[in-house]
């Protein structure tokens, strides 16, 4: 990247960049989690192409990086869009999205493709082990940071609360959850499923430095993450207010498109709504 | 039919606590090793790691009473370059983080020790939700986890010293019942290879952990009927010794297996694997027949399902009767 920091209309282009690849993706694989590749985009581009991680594409195993932890790991999508764009692999592999002996699985692989730092997929794994990660800095005295991204309907596992009781006992302010509070899961609306909120005062009770947040807001979502850790010797936690399927009109939140999977005309309208050209 | 064999009292062996082995190795290890670090679940005292707690604060972590959490946390400690040892009651530490065990550390090859303390029925009075019996099934079938049973104090030393040179996740079954030693002091453990502690060609005993000084006596035993028993301390359960037992297949009338867990699936089940693709052979296998186990003492247990050297005994004289 350029020593330059991009401006909020870069960002902006580069998010919606992000979404037209992922689901550009999902139509070639006919699988995918449009919705939320969507709701995580802006995201996903200010930690990486924002240049908020301190990570060394060239060296993914530099020892001394800061970690991104995707935990809602089927939103692998943008996921994967995001880590091209900042470098990790080349672009031309996320046509291979899915395929037979595909790098891109489904769910990502650490040992497959530069750049992951954890297997997930199954929901509730991505804390734990970001509290791992952030103890092992601890112990071994480096400056990195974790930053987990975890979704709302994943926060009904319970090991997520488990790591979250860990994480403020052992005061780890190396530690930022990110939560994609998108208010939908795979059946329905959460409210309609478990009732999440008031999930910013459950982050605090646990221990976090909590901050609610606009998560398709690029200047407030990079002076959030300027500014972590938000409180000393406190895990922070950013609950991220997004639109499921942000930013295309059919997909916008509608649980349907939780793994909705678009038609050729559905990708080609989305990339006029989003300003932005087909990736191929 | 079921054969008997007189057991003879044998001398008062001085008894273990394989725990104490593993602890003292751990402290070693972290002492000139800073990657070394421990994680438990409320387990300090049943892991016996106070004294690694009070020697090395920095690199102890305990979850509290979160096996899920504490998997998850083994593998990110791996992710920063520590070697986590997550230490906690194998009935809780495999079954309530299955999913972590198979995704954080198999699927995801992350260089994490799990430490199954008071495995099999050492629990034996608490009931069935303390026992486990089934963590062998169902770790051995996790690509990438290496699985161990030691059987003694100097083979749980050597196994964990080993642990550490060895990169990739493992599952290390430690019990808290006493055993007597039964390695030659010479011996070192490598990974892979079976032990023979007794050799014989009529008959194969296979076995690991608490019922190897069984098997031992059984073979003694049998010894004294005229009949030669092999005995294989198979603590390394996967990777397995197959050329050991196809030997074992090909050259005695059988093979008897013995262990602290279900029939299904564990040590009795890899070695059926390996004699049925690689030389069909009569077999018996020892061990929990499918049912959970009623309360009692760890020994009454073993007494009630046989596992003793009258039972291993019996068992590889009915096979050896049977094959004549």
């Amino acid at each position: 990247m350029s020593g330059k920091p991009l401006t909020i209309d870069e960002l902006a282009h580069h998010a919606n960049k992000v979404r037209i690849t992922a689901m550009a993706m999902t139509h070639h694989s006919r699988l995918g989690h449009t919705g939320g590749d969507l709701s995580s985009a802006d995201i996903l581009t200010c930690l990486y192409l924002g240049e908020i991680l301190n990570v060394c594409p060239d060296k993914p195993a530099w020892p001394q990086r800061d970690r991104f932890i995707m935990s809602k790991g089927h939103c692998s999508g943008a996921y994967y869009s995001t880590l091209a764009a900042r470098g990790f692999f080349s672009p031309s592999e996320l046509k291979t999205f899915m395929d037979p002996l595909s790098m891109l699985n489904g769910h990502p692989d650490r040992n497959k493709l530069p750049g992951i730092e954890a297997n997930t997929g199954p929901l509730g794994h991505g804390l734990p082990i970001g509290v791992g990660v952030a103890l092992a800095a601890k112990m071994r005295k480096e400056s990195w940071r974790v930053f987990v991204l975890t979704g709302d309907g994943e926060l009904q596992e319970g090991s997520n609360w488990e790591a979250a009781m860990t994480a403020q006992h052992y005061s780890l302010d190396n530690l930022v959850v990110i939560v994609d509070r998108n208010r939908i899961q795979q059946g329905d609306f959460t409210d309609n499923i478990i009732r999440m909120d008031p999930l910013a005062d459950k982050w605090e009770a646990f221990g976090f430095a909590v901050r609610e947040i606009d998560g398709h807001n690029y200047g407030e979502l990079m002076r959030a993450f300027e500014s972590v850790p938000l409180a000393p010797g406190q895990p922070t936690c950013f609950v991220a207010r997004t639109i499921k399927g942000k930013g295309v009109s059919f997909a916008e939140n509608k649980p349907a498109w939780h793994h909705g999977v678009p038609t050729r005309e559905q990708l080609e309208l989305a990339a006029k709504e989003l300003n932005v050209e087909l990736p191929w | 039919m079921v054969d008997t064999v007189a057991i003879p009292p044998s001398a008062a062996a001085k008894l273990f606590d394989c725990r104490d082995a593993y602890a003292s190795a751990l402290e070693e290890m972290a002492a000139t090793d800073q990657r070394v670090c421990a994680v438990v679940n409320d387990s300090v005292s049943s892991t016996k790691l106070k004294n690694f707690s009070t020697k090395f604060p920095d690199r102890f972590v305990n979850v509290g009473i979160a096996e899920q959490n504490m998997v998850g946390v083994g593998a990110g400690l791996a992710n920063g370059g520590m070697v986590p040892y997550v230490c906690g009651a194998s009935c809780f530490l495999t079954a309530r983080a299955m999913e972590q065990i198979k995704v954080d550390l198999g699927y995801s090859n992350w260089n994490v020790k799990l430490c199954g303390m008071s495995s099999g029925m050492a629990y034996g009075q608490l009931g069935a939700t303390h026992h486990s019996i089934e963590d062998l099934a169902w770790t051995r079938i996790i690509p990438n986890l290496t699985v161990v049973v030691p059987a003694d104090p100097q083979e749980t030393d050597q196994v964990i010293r080993y642990s550490l040179e060895h990169n990739g996740p493992m599952f290390l079954r430690i019990s808290r019942m006493a055993v007597p030693a039964v390695h030659d002091p010479l011996h070192t453990f490598t990974l892979g290879r079976a032990i023979m502690l007794h050799d014989g060609d009529d008959v194969t005993i296979i076995t690991n952990g608490v019922l190897v000084s069984r098997a031992l006596d059984a073979a003694k035993a049998l010894e004294q009927q005229g009949i030669h028993a092999r005995v294989l301390n198979m603590s390394s359960i996967k990777p397995i010794d197959a050329d050991a037992i196809i030997h074992a297949a090909r050259g005695t009338r059988g093979i008897v297996t013995a262990e602290e867990a279900l029939t299904a699936g564990g040590l009795g089940g890899a070695v059926a694997e390996i004699v049925t693709l690689h030389h069909p052979a009569p077999m018996r296998i020892l061990g929990v027949p499918g049912v959970f186990a009623p309360t009692g003492s760890a020994e009454f247990l073993l007494e009630h399902f046989h596992l003793t050297a009258q039972g291993i005994a019996s068992a590889a004289l009915t096979l050896f009767r049977e094959k004549q």
